[in-house]
């Protein structure tokens, strides 16, 4: 029974299929994940997807790991948390695969960790917030730039009170992403003394958010703190623009997730300026490393093939990034034993195309690199903007930093 | 009070919003006793063939939810004829198997929407959206406005359809008494498909609604599942006015809660006022 579920839910296996002569006369060394690929999630899931799969034609040009081509078992999770376990049971057990990926999100990764610890194996996550704080895993590592749990919400707040704001509004969806957020938030304001003014929890599906914006305009807040999901984050700053928030307002955004998608930055255009918002990786000068741009110049080829995101800042350098570091280790300890991986991952730092990345005991980044930006000059319908620097210009962290804060938020908007 | 006074205002406009998306619901199940729960699919399949049109000719997303309106006619017409011939025609528990038949529609064009369009969010643009009416500090959202403004015509026209039109009392008559419209020598099935056709011909201006009021995505469908429903069935099954005063009553409750209560208890409101209604009136707002 509960095979058949399992075999119901897969929708594709991605195979390599070229290479030479002498990587087609070893077996392939699989790699094995789960990806969202109908639901919620499938945006970023796609997009993860084909800069994990670039990386993996990179790879295997270059003679592959351990003189073996690498291969990805994919499975679609639907962007569901009750598909993974038995994904991953699968991917383990049946397909017998060398080394696992996370799926992309905090939703389908979670209910995976319990079966990664129990048997001991590698996790390489993807884009998940805290999901290995109460497990305690320690073959976790993430490829997101979270860094420590309150950083987050820190940073934003760094900012805010750089700009005179002295209390704060909470708008958060009733999600596990931005609960973990919102938490966060309310964590580091209480520290400060920053008293907050309007707290409110929206539900999954809210159609108008005039009401809302209202009220929170009503309660005078100097910073807003707004953690919501990709069709929120649109309706947000819709009924910000037409309602209007008030001139107390300093700062405005934090952790809005879609404001990083082409297709929502492209659909909202000249309503994004001014909206301080988290970011992973931008046009910016400091964000380029070693074959960035030769990744987005592959990238940018086959995203319009694949039908994903144009852009791809969001996910595709991260899930390159993923495959970069796997391909280290290997390299280093040239041996796919997993524990032997997991001590060069957690004792060594990686040079990647999203920059070096160090991990802490628990798996995330040593640091920071969540970049908090402000959008500027953006005009409406116009993909291609995005391209160029100038148009989401890095506040923090400091030494990635390519501007400063325009306070208050409604001067910023023109 | 302003406050107050503000999310009545809001709410009245959300709330005809509400009967636009679901005055096709009334007469497909209020009617008709078709288990349509595909019918939110139908109406964002109708969202996504606005913003086609929207995109690619820059035509207003009015005009075009008018100019997919016959295509969906011929849809629903089509439909009809495919679930009565598979279902309706062959037993008594129709309605049980048709409602797997029309989830099965809903998923079929969730999967046909994200083959085609992918799975991102889509928008429209208009000279309408993203700004607002001003009166004093008070401000209105046009997008809202208009919503307002063709949710009520077209609730209305098709009131003044069913009512008044010898088509519209045969459509009613069916709904009353199958047999007797038989003997009287009509066919139901043909009046029934032509209700259908009528209910979903309808959700091409409603689709165009949804999507000037917010951006769509392949799956947004299960998000008005509960709403549509609960509006049709609080309202009295079949009763086209009592719609708009049921989306009316839930829009205006759903704004007060959202502004003056706290967000979280917003979606527990549809249901607990369906409940409320029920206890009071078991055939609805203006059922009989």
């Amino acid at each position: 029974m509960k095979r058949r579920t399992f075999l119901g839910g897969a929708m594709a296996v991605a195979v390599v299929g070229h290479g030479s002569s002498a990587l087609a006369q070893q077996p392939p060394i699989k790699i094995g994940m789960s990806m969202p690929q109908t639901g919620g999630l499938a945006g970023g899931g796609k997009a993860s997807l084909l800069g994990i799969e670039i990386w993996r034609d990179d790879v295997n040009a270059k003679g592959g790991l351990l003189g073996r081509k690498v291969e990805l078992v994919v499975y679609d999770d639907k962007s569901s948390a009750s598909e993974t376990p038995a994904i991953y049971a699968k991917l383990v057990d049946v397909d017998k695969v060398d080394l696992l990926f996370a799926p992309y999100a905090t939703v389908p990764t979670a209910p995976i960790m319990p079966f990664v610890k129990q048997r001991g194996l590698l996790l390489m996550g993807n884009f998940s917030f805290q999901v290995n704080s109460k497990v305690g895993h320690d073959m976790w590592f993430n490829n997101a730039p979270w860094g420590p749990a309150d950083s987050w919400a820190a940073s934003f707040l760094d900012l805010a009170q750089k700009a005179g704001g002295k209390n704060m509004a909470l708008l958060t969806a009733d999600q596990e992403f931005a609960q973990n957020l919102a938490l966060t938030a309310r964590d580091v304001a209480k520290k400060r003394n920053i008293p907050i003014v309007f707290d409110q929890v929206y539900p999954p599906n809210t159609v108008e958010f005039s009401s809302i914006i209202r009220a929170l305009k009503a309660a005078k807040p100097d910073i807003v703190y707004v953690a919501s999901y990709p069709p929120d984050s649109a309706g947000i700053l819709r009924a910000v623009n037409e309602i209007g928030i008030g001139d107390s307002v300093k700062i405005f955004g934090g952790g809005m997730v879609g404001l990083q998608f082409a297709a929502v930055m492209s659909n909202l255009g000249s309503l994004l300026n001014g909206v301080v918002n988290y970011n992973t990786w931008l046009p910016e000068k400091s964000m380029y490393f070693d074959g960035t741009k030769e990744f987005f110049d592959k990238y940018t080829k086959r995203a319009v093939e694949a039908k994903v995101d144009p852009l791809g800042y969001y996910l595709a350098p991260f899930g390159y990034a993923m495959g970069q570091m796997i391909e280290a280790a290997v390299g280093a300890t040239k041996s796919l034993d997993q524990k032997g991986i997991a001590k060069y991952l957690r004792e060594n730092e990686h040079k990647t195309i999203v920059g070096p990345i160090a991990f802490s005991a628990d798996g995330e980044r040593k640091e920071t690199a969540t970049l908090q930006a402000q959008f500027r000059g953006v005009k409406d319908k116009d993909i291609e903007q995005f391209r160029s620097s100038g148009k989401q210009v890095i506040l923090f962290p400091d030494k990635l930093k390519t501007g400063e804060l325009i306070a208050p938020f409604e001067a910023a908007r023109n | 009070m302003d406050l107050l006074l503000g999310a009545v205002v809001l709410g009245v406009l959300l709330g005809c919003f509400y009967a636009a998306v679901s005055v096709g619901l009334s007469v497909s199940f209020g009617l008709l006793d078709v288990p349509h729960v595909a019918h939110p699919a139908f109406l964002v399949l109708a969202s996504y063939g606005v913003y086609q049109l929207n995109e690619s000719y820059d035509i207003d997303p009015l005009l075009a939810g008018l100019a997919i309106t016959p295509l969906f006619f011929l849809f629903g017409l089509l439909a009809y004829r495919i679930y009565y011939e598979t279902f309706e025609r062959r037993g008594s528990d129709a309605a049980v198997r048709g409602i797997a038949f029309f989830f099965g529609i809903a998923f079929i064009i969730e999967v046909l929407i994200i083959l085609q369009f992918g799975v991102d969010q889509r928008s429209v643009s208009a000279t309408y959206i993203g700004k607002s009416w001003r009166f004093g500090e008070f401000r209105i959202p046009i997008r809202q406005l208009v919503a307002f403004a063709v949710a009520l015509a077209l609730t209305v026209l098709l009131a003044v359809y069913l009512s008044k039109t010898f088509m519209g009392r045969a459509i009613r008559a069916v709904a009353q008494d199958e047999e007797a419209l038989r003997l009287m020598g009509a066919n139901p099935v043909r009046i029934k498909q032509f209700a259908f056709g009528i209910a979903t011909a309808v959700l091409g201006i409603a689709g165009a609604l949804l999507i000037i009021v917010a951006p769509v995505e392949p799956t947004l469908d299960r998000a008005y599942i509960g709403r549509t429903f609960c509006v049709v069935v609080m309202a009295g099954l079949g009763s086209i006015s009592g719609t708009l005063i049921a989306a009316i009553i839930l829009g205006v409750a759903e704004s007060i809660v959202l502004t003056l209560f706290g967000a979280s208890w917003a979606p527990a409101i549809s249901f607990a006022m369906l409940l409320g209604v029920l206890a009071v009136r078991p055939q609805g707002l203006l059922g009989r």
